[in-house]
């Protein structure tokens, strides 16, 4: 079955048998603005939760994308090099960003379900 | 990601304020004033590329105006001693950019300057330097001129290629004029100072009115075809583009008009002449040059390279910094300037960026990016 977790920093991570689906949601989507670059990490690279796993640019600035979970890249979402503005149109979907293989299901416990995530934006 | 925005009582509000809230825009915090930076359903990119197909208009009400008058004698002669541009020359209805310089040459704004009349000058300074400007012009110039600051007067931009179709219908004399050149003209009973000038490389105009008409007009504006409420975000990608420099990012009081490339604002008579602030290492520089120079850089491949970001030559020396970069929505690639030592200020130099730990590699390019399309 697939969960769906999400970070303070806005990104939503999609996990089915110990692989996390990473992007950032639809909300940090539309607070960037158009987004006309992203940098993805390389596969096989391995990040810490809370880590630096690539960079979203709009016109305007750049924000750092921080990896939700721990854990090994095991694929990345060229798509978005060739077109970056998937974020915006498809945040959630199409624009993913890279899966992990996720390292330690502990960490789990302390991102968010959809509910307290929404919750949370709602108070921002 | 920044928090959503809340309405923050220590900023000024410009009297579009509420109009900019009511069209749905993303308002920040600017040059103390609470500012619209894009609008729901648009967004950079679109408001960009709108501006250059069809017309933006911008609330540029934050900015100073003032009017510079002296009795019986032409100010223009006060304010050549504090900037280099011919103010003297201007004939009624012309308009100049120039700059307002400190003792050593250093740039404390940029502005504009237009004539009224043989005792008049209206000018129109950056927010963010306004008081500052202010003070300065009535302590080095105040004994001989009189400086007044029109606070309550709004300030809007029309821009892009169908700007004049619009403007038109309200004063049918912008047919006649040409890029920086200014009238008054009443609408509606209400005085307004319309120049055809303007902050993007597009065709345009901006607009003086009194501020308690502002909205009423803005209102009236954005009914027309083809006009569309532009946000300080593309304003900034548009002036880029363009070439243009941004106070405080690109021009500095430590920078002199040699150094920022602005050569031309400073015209053969002043030159021959002197006699303004900072005459003397800024005719020095003219004549043997200065160590590092504004240019354009375009970054190879798709990343944006931003401000502050360091450049370094293919020998690996660093050369330069990035003082404005982004991503040019009309280029449709990443734009910047920024200063490099004067050896490498060729168009066409190989440099590169050192952006998050990876070397990238990016050009010196000729400006402006995007051609300016004036009417001359």
């Amino acid at each position: 079955m697939t969960k769906v977790l999400f970070s303070d920093d806005h990104e939503y991570v999609k996990i089915e048998d110990g692989i996390g689906t990473v992007g950032i949601t639809d909300y940090a989507q539309k607070a960037l603005g158009d987004v006309v670059y992203v940098e993805l990490p390389k596969v096989g690279d391995s990040v810490e939760k809370g880590g630096q796993a690539g960079v979203v640019e709009s016109v305007k600035s750049a924000s750092e994308i921080y990896s939700p979970v721990t854990g090994e890249i095991v694929e990345i979402n060229e798509a978005l090099t060739d077109d970056p503005a998937l974020v915006n149109s498809d945040p959630q979907g199409a624009a993913w960003f890279y899966k992990i293989k996720i390292a330690n299901d502990d960490e789990l416990g302390s991102l968010k379900d959809e509910g307290a995530y929404n919750d949370y934006i709602a108070g921002l | 990601m920044e928090p959503a925005q809340k309405n923050d009582p220590e900023l000024h509000k410009t009297p579009l304020w509420a109009l900019h809230v009511s069209l749905g825009a993303r308002m920040v915090p600017f040059a103390g004033y609470d500012m619209p930076v894009q609008y729901d359903g648009m967004g950079v990119l679109k408001e960009h590329i709108h501006t250059r197909t069809a017309a933006g208009l911008f609330d540029v009400s934050h900015m100073g105006q003032a009017v510079l008058s002296a009795e019986n004698a032409d100010p223009a002669r006060a304010l050549e001693k504090i900037v280099p541009g011919d103010i003297a020359g201007l004939k009624p209805g012309q308009m100049r950019y120039t700059l307002l310089l400190n003792d050593d040459g250093g740039i404390i704004d940029d502005l504009m300057v237009t004539r009224w009349d043989g005792n008049t000058l209206f000018l129109v300074v950056n927010a963010a330097c306004k008081d500052k400007d202010f003070a300065y012009i009535r302590k080095a110039i105040g004994g001989e001129t009189k400086l007044e600051y029109l606070a309550d007067r709004a300030l809007l931009a029309l821009q892009g290629p169908k700007a004049e179709d619009v403007l038109k219908v309200f004063f049918p004399a912008v047919t006649d004029m040409v890029f920086m050149t200014a009238i008054k003209a009443e609408y509606k009973g209400h005085e307004c100072f319309v120049s055809r000038s303007g902050y993007t490389g597009e065709d345009g105009f901006e607009i003086s009115v009194p501020e308690n008409f502002a909205e009423d007009f803005a209102k009236e504006l954005l009914a027309q075809e083809g006009v569309k409420a532009i946000g300080l975000g593309a304003r900034d990608s548009l002036r880029l583009e363009a070439g243009l420099c941004l106070y405080g990012h690109d021009l500095d009081d430590e920078t002199t008009p040699v150094e920022a490339a602005l050569k031309w604002t400073v015209p053969k008579r002043r030159r021959e002449e002197g006699g303004f602030a900072g005459a003397e290492k800024i005719l020095k520089q003219f004549k043997e040059g200065t160590s590092r120079l504004r240019v354009g850089i375009k970054p190879e491949g798709r990343a944006p390279i931003r401000e502050n970001t360091e450049l370094f030559a293919e020998d690996g020396a660093k050369v330069g910094v990035i003082t404005s970069g982004g991503f040019g929505p009309t280029f449709d690639a990443p734009v910047a300037m920024g200063y490099v030592d004067a050896a490498h200020a060729k168009a066409g130099t190989k440099l590169h960026a050192l952006l998050r730990g990876t070397k990238r590699p990016c050009e010196v390019a000729a400006m402006p990016f995007v051609p300016q399309s004036y009417k001359k």
